[in-house]
């Protein structure tokens, strides 16, 4: 029978306390220590490269040691659950969250969670942008009950801290600089054709996305976002998300009542 | 229907977006190229745009690293939805899978897995390989492994176990030279009579890659299969042996990790497709 002897070498792949599973022999030494070791590293080391190709920004921050002890320690104790590299990592943010060595930087959690929207827009569906002049060619008195559509690729990443700047800055988009930890940005991370864009929201615009993406009429979702921050600019919000291709079109059930001209 | 694995018998290349545009440039020795199936299971995006952009170009080989055909435990059928779904957006000339294990219960080990050689287990890999074929509806090509270590338990030598599941299943065998080579070195064996033993009839593909060289705690010779050299001198050797015996079949360069510049590569397929064309010229003539 197989399965036992699969069992104890899967638990050992990923404890290296365990002992060389009984029933593997080699030609050369009588317990092959070494060979087994060649199957530990390929595990380990895949799961620290694929968060490594992840999450550079984290990595850039932390340095190259400490994040590949970090994500050792995650990619033994959370290895993947899915068979999709890609997916690999959803929550880290989470472990670095609760990793004491990492306590100090506040913000690196955020900025994992950042990282990892990107990969999930890197690979989402492809959708046109919603073209700026078919919302401008609506009836005014059909706006407040328009329904919009968010790009598949869209997300938003909120946090108390400055994350989209420190992570521009460890992406090789800014230069480094003294950043004020406490000063909160909300990202939005969007794909419109084939290259992720990162940027930060305006006052409310976070609260404004989240009521689109829950399928809130243009007037519901414009609420929301004057709830969430007094200084909410409808104009300028929209216009925001539409020059970013962060819109990919107009609710099927706005059409069918005829509110386009 | 099953439709068998129609590679060209020409030079191919494992696809790395870094040499999209070298492989797009005009005039380039190679008549296919092989991606690793999870790469491409996500909606959009550049992946799936490259993926067109070199299907019209070439020949397309989907090669799977993750189904866990060695396992005990059954297929996953979630990824064997993947894996049609994947084949039905391309319609890949060739799939290809491991005579390996990845996964064990909800984990997966990103790894390639060595199994015992059993009555037990050639059921359970035909049992798998016969669950693919059919999900797929296409003929599958099935790869010997690289080992490092060996179960007391094996009764079957491997060369017989891939000819027991080949002929009982219909499907091709993906011969890995580099592998045969790093097996043989680790297991104080000869690639050769391997090679002597190997059911070459099945044989629709070879795959050829770089190894590293290690040694075990016996001081032996320990390679292992790290794909982030150029192909070693006695495995093109043994590939233009089998070739000789074969004839030409669609033969893949794997560099994986310290990935070159697309030169490089293209020199690799260049070799390969240099010995392939000879091996023509003679049947021709």
């Amino acid at each position: 029978m197989f399965a036992p002897l699969q069992n104890s070498f899967a638990a050992a792949l990923l404890d290296s306390d365990r002992p060389v599973p009984k029933g593997l022999t080699s030609h050369a030494a009588s317990v092959p220590t070494k060979r087994f070791a060649v199957y530990r590293n390929n595990v380990v080391v895949s799961l620290i490269d694929a968060l490594r190709r992840r999450f550079p920004a984290v990595e850039r921050i932390v340095g190259e040691e400490f994040f590949a002890g970090m994500a050792r320690v995650y990619a033994t104790a959370h290895p993947p659950r899915s068979k999709l590299l890609v997916e690999y990592g959803d929550d880290f943010s989470d472990f670095i969250e609760r990793f004491s060595p990492a306590a100090d930087l506040c913000y690196l959690p955020d900025v994992a969670r950042l990282e990892a929207a990107r990969t999930r827009a890197h690979h989402a569906a492809d959708a046109e942008p919603l073209a700026a002049g078919r919302v401008a060619a609506l009836h005014e008195a059909s706006l407040p009950s328009l329904r919009l559509v968010l790009h598949p690729s869209a997300e938003v990443v909120r946090s108390r801290h400055p994350i989209v700047t420190v992570w521009a800055m460890n992406a090789g988009e800014m230069p480094l600089g003294p950043i004020a930890e406490d000063a909160a940005e909300d990202a939005l991370v969007v794909r419109p054709c084939f290259t992720v864009q990162v940027r930060a929201l305006p006052p409310g615009g976070a609260a404004f996305v989240l009521a689109i993406a829950r399928g809130a009429t243009l007037c519901e979702a414009a609420e929301a976002a004057a709830a969430d921050d007094g200084r909410f600019d409808l104009s300028s919000n929209l216009a925001g998300l539409l020059g970013g291709g962060a819109l990919a079109g107009i609710a099927p059930d706005n059409t069918k009542k005829g509110f386009e001209s | 229907m099953r439709a068998n694995s129609r590679l060209p018998a020409s030079a191919g290349v494992g696809f790395k977006p870094e040499h999209f545009a070298g492989l797009l440039a005009a005039d380039q020795p190679i008549g296919f190229v092989e991606i690793h199936a999870e790469n491409y299971m996500g909606a959009g995006g550049l992946p799936h745009a490259q993926l067109h952009a070199l299907a019209e170009r070439y020949a397309l080989s989907v090669h799977g690293v993750a189904l866990s055909i060695g396992s005990t435990q059954p297929l996953d059928r979630e990824h064997l939805a993947r894996l049609k779904a994947l084949c039905e957006r391309y319609r890949p000339a060739g799939f290809s899978e491991h005579l390996a294990w990845s996964s064990h219960g909800d984990v997966y080990l990103n790894d390639l897995l060595p199994l015992p050689y059993t009555e037990e287990t050639l059921r359970r890999v035909i049992e798998h390989v016969d669950l693919l074929q059919d999900t797929l509806g296409r003929q599958m090509l099935l790869e010997n492994p690289s080992t490092y270590v060996r179960f007391a338990g094996s009764t079957i030598p491997e060369t017989e176990f891939l000819d027991a599941v080949a002929r009982r299943t219909g499907c091709g065998l993906l011969l890995d030279v580099n592998n045969v080579f790093v097996s043989a070195r680790n297991h104080g064996e000869s690639a050769e009579n391997y090679l002597d033993r190997f059911p070459l009839a099945w044989v629709r593909e070879i795959h050829l890659g770089g190894h590293d060289e290690q040694r075990d705690d016996a001081g032996a010779p320990l390679l292992i299969d790290a794909h982030g050299t150029p192909v070693a001198d006695p495995v093109w050797a043994l590939y233009a042996d089998v070739i000789a015996r074969i004839g030409a079949v669609a033969t893949l360069i794997e560099w994986d990790n310290d990935v070159p510049a697309w030169p490089v590569l293209a020199r690799e397929a260049r070799t390969a497709a240099g010995i392939l064309d000879r091996t023509k010229l003679r049947q021709a003539g």
